[in-house]
């Protein structure tokens, strides 16, 4: 059943800390990944023009349901969910299930598998140049007055004789989609459908997080 | 319970199960006997000093240990629940103020000394 793009919905729990039998701390996160009920297989061959999976994650009380998104939910007869969200794969593994279908964490992860994760970072709100490019602010002794977390100049003189597109300032940051690639899977509990992740991953706890097979390395 | 409890508590069953828990305290001296690997050897190490400060967190506790070395202080940071740290020992108990023992860093010789609980019974 397993493939690189194979991925389900799930919800980050939190961090916590395992160690080796050498002693080394290892440091995870708690995912909760599924169960994941198939809402509806879309294949390249029919009208959709690609292959995918759609996924359902959690429940969701019956009145914030929709009547278009209830009658979309009967065709597989599922109940309201949480999330709702497509999971990419090819054609091949697309047809290997059927709407309806329940999937858990252990039937896609398995201890040693690396992933990537997709989430929705922490959001900041509107950030200084300091937090959110990184910038060294301005020297704190020698007279320096009301410019101690400023970003400085933003140009030079006549020519360009205006500021370059691009330029880095304050803004909004976080709470914008994030990938962390290649985290390693240390633990799957099957029961209750964890998978225990090496490493960060974005978003607050109970964050909905999309977690699948590493892109960008094989799984053995 | 919230879930993450729920799994922090397993861990710190599980590694309760292999080696119980000790009373351990701020003030404290103590015996850690710590696995040290080698090479493909191990061999088990003692460090032997004065609980200076122990943080709380299930199975991510750690506690810090501070001796005096030829002349030189020594602090260690043990993880409570690591698999290095095969045995701890209370070898005495002292009266202490406060939870982290910071200023002993400050002291040196007779005013580095806390006073022993006398009819303390170690651990072993």
């Amino acid at each position: 059943m397993a493939n690189e793009t194979m991925g389900l919905l799930g919800r980050k729990i939190g961090m916590t800390q395992l160690f080796h039998e050498d002693g080394t701390v290892l440091p995870v996160t708690v995912v909760e990944v599924g169960p994941n009920q198939i809402l509806q297989v879309k294949s390249s061959e029919r009208a959709d023009g690609y292959a995918a999976l759609q996924l359902g994650f959690g429940t969701q009380k019956e009145h914030r349901i929709n009547k278009p998104m209830a009658g979309h939910l009967a065709k597989s007869g599922a109940n309201p969910k949480a999330l709702i969200a497509e999971i990419r794969v090819s054609d091949e593994v697309a047809g290997g299930f059927e709407a309806g279908q329940n999937i858990g964490a252990a039937d896609v992860f398995a201890e040693g598998d690396v992933v990537d994760v997709i989430g929705t970072s922490k959001g900041r709100g509107f950030a200084g140049v300091m937090k959110r490019h990184n910038f060294a602010g301005f020297i704190r002794s020698h007279g320096t007055h009301e410019f101690f977390r400023h970003g400085g100049s933003i140009g030079t003189r006549l020519t360009p004789g205006h500021v370059m597109k691009g330029k880095k300032m304050p803004g909004h940051m976080g709470a914008e989609q994030v990938t962390v690639q290649n985290l390693d899977v240390v633990k799957v509990d099957a029961e209750r459908n964890l998978v225990f992740l090496k490493g960060g991953v974005p978003g607050p706890k109970g964050a909905f997080v999309k977690v699948r097979k590493a892109v960008k390395k094989i799984n053995a | 319970m919230d879930l993450l409890q729920t799994i922090e508590n397993e861990i710190l069953a599980a590694r309760v199960a292999s080696r119980p828990n000790v009373d351990v305290r701020p003030g404290d001296t103590v015996r850690v006997h710590v696995r040290i690997k080698e090479g493909d050897k191990s061999r088990v190490q003692m460090f032997e000093g004065a609980v200076i400060r122990i943080r709380k967190g299930g199975p991510r506790t750690t506690f810090t240990v501070r001796k005096i070395a030829s002349g030189v202080g020594v602090e260690r940071v043990f993880p409570a629940s690591s698999p290095n740290v095969v045995k701890i020992q209370v070898m005495a108990r002292h009266k202490v103020r406060r939870a982290k023992l910071y200023f002993l860093r400050n002291r040196r010789g007779k005013s580095a000394r806390l006073k022993p609980i006398r009819d303390f019974k170690a651990i072993k």
